[in-house]
């Protein structure tokens, strides 16, 4: 394959980029989640209730 | 009762609001999420090895022409997220929608990344074929502003104590870069420019092979479902935790 350095820090980049974010909104919403689900009143009635 | 009579909002308003109520936007987008998620996942992945492994070389480029995977995508993102900015800010400048500021933030730093990838690989391209990683040409330049407009939005909704003054800053900005799209889009076509004219256009046949087009297709399918799922993602976690600043701060205020 010609041009193999260049072509392996594109994709290695695109990777970084797409991974990165995507990790980073998962966690994101996983920490809010479990913080929502402790001080949420209405989370915690509905907890109550089933 | 005599009160004021209140005109009736507008259709358009009206169907935008139903979707505002933060609880109802958890709860759709919950269950859009992984459809649009997994395709984006599987798409971009099959698209990226199709073109790496399976596409065919350029007679004149050879296999760095495999870039065109990333970067094509990456571009069609950077301006795509940049009108889709501008959108949510024309929602929340005019009809003040509860959900379009936070769109906006959430959006800024996931488009001006893809527009980093786009020159990155951009540059990756270039100096194999041009021999140079930068040329000031009009749609490298144009693309490098939309670049600083991303940055600009991101630093200004940030720059204030108000959010509330901050989101109209940004948005104003979003709303006056719209104006670098069509420069970026027919910077090719306006002036003699290194960058080679649009491989796709909406009216005339593509001017590429099948064989390399399909790939291409699949890639920015995959990359445009992703970054919806990553924006959409970033948005139920903003909407949680304005809802957690929100208890917190009636708890400090109750105490």
């Amino acid at each position: 394959m010609t041009h193999l350095p260049y072509i392996a820090a594109a994709y290695g980049l695109a990777l970084v980029v797409g991974a990165g974010f995507a990790v980073d909104a998962w966690l994101r919403v996983e920490r809010a989640r479990r913080r929502l689900e402790a001080i949420d009143p209405r989370r915690q009635r509905e907890r109550d209730a089933t | 009762m005599g009160g004021v009579d209140h005109a009736p909002s507008p259709p358009v308003a009206r169907s935008l609001h139903r979707f505002a109520n933060p609880g109802r936007f958890l709860r759709i987008s919950g269950r859009v999420l992984p459809f649009v998620a997994i395709p984006a996942l599987l798409l971009t992945l099959g698209g990226l090895a199709w073109g790496l492994f399976v596409a065919p070389a350029d007679y004149q480029q050879g296999d760095a022409v495999r870039i065109i995977y990333i970067h094509v995508p990456a571009a069609w993102l950077a301006g795509g997220g940049y009108l889709a900015l501008a959108v949510c800010s024309l929602l929340s400048l005019v009809w003040r929608h509860p959900l379009a500021d936070l769109a906006a933030v959430e959006i800024g730093p996931v488009g001006a990344a893809f527009t980093a990838l786009c020159l990155a690989t951009g540059s990756l391209w270039g100096k194999p074929m041009w021999g140079a990683w930068w040329v000031w040409d009009a749609r490298l330049t144009s693309v490098l502003v939309l670049f600083f407009l991303y940055l600009g939005h991101i630093a200004l909704v940030r720059a204030f104590d108000d959010p509330v003054r901050g989101y109209r800053a940004g948005a104003i900005l979003a709303l006056v870069g719209v104006v670098n799209l069509p420069v970026i889009k027919f910077s090719v076509d306006w002036w003699n420019t290194l960058h080679q004219p649009s491989t796709l256009t909406v009216t005339g046949a593509p001017s590429m092979h099948v064989d390399m087009l399909w790939p291409l297709l699949v890639c920015i399918l995959g990359f445009s479902l992703g970054f919806a799922a990553i924006v959409t993602a970033r948005l139920r976690a903003a909407v949680m935790e304005r809802r957690i600043r929100g208890l917190l701060l009636a708890g400090v205020q109750a105490a």
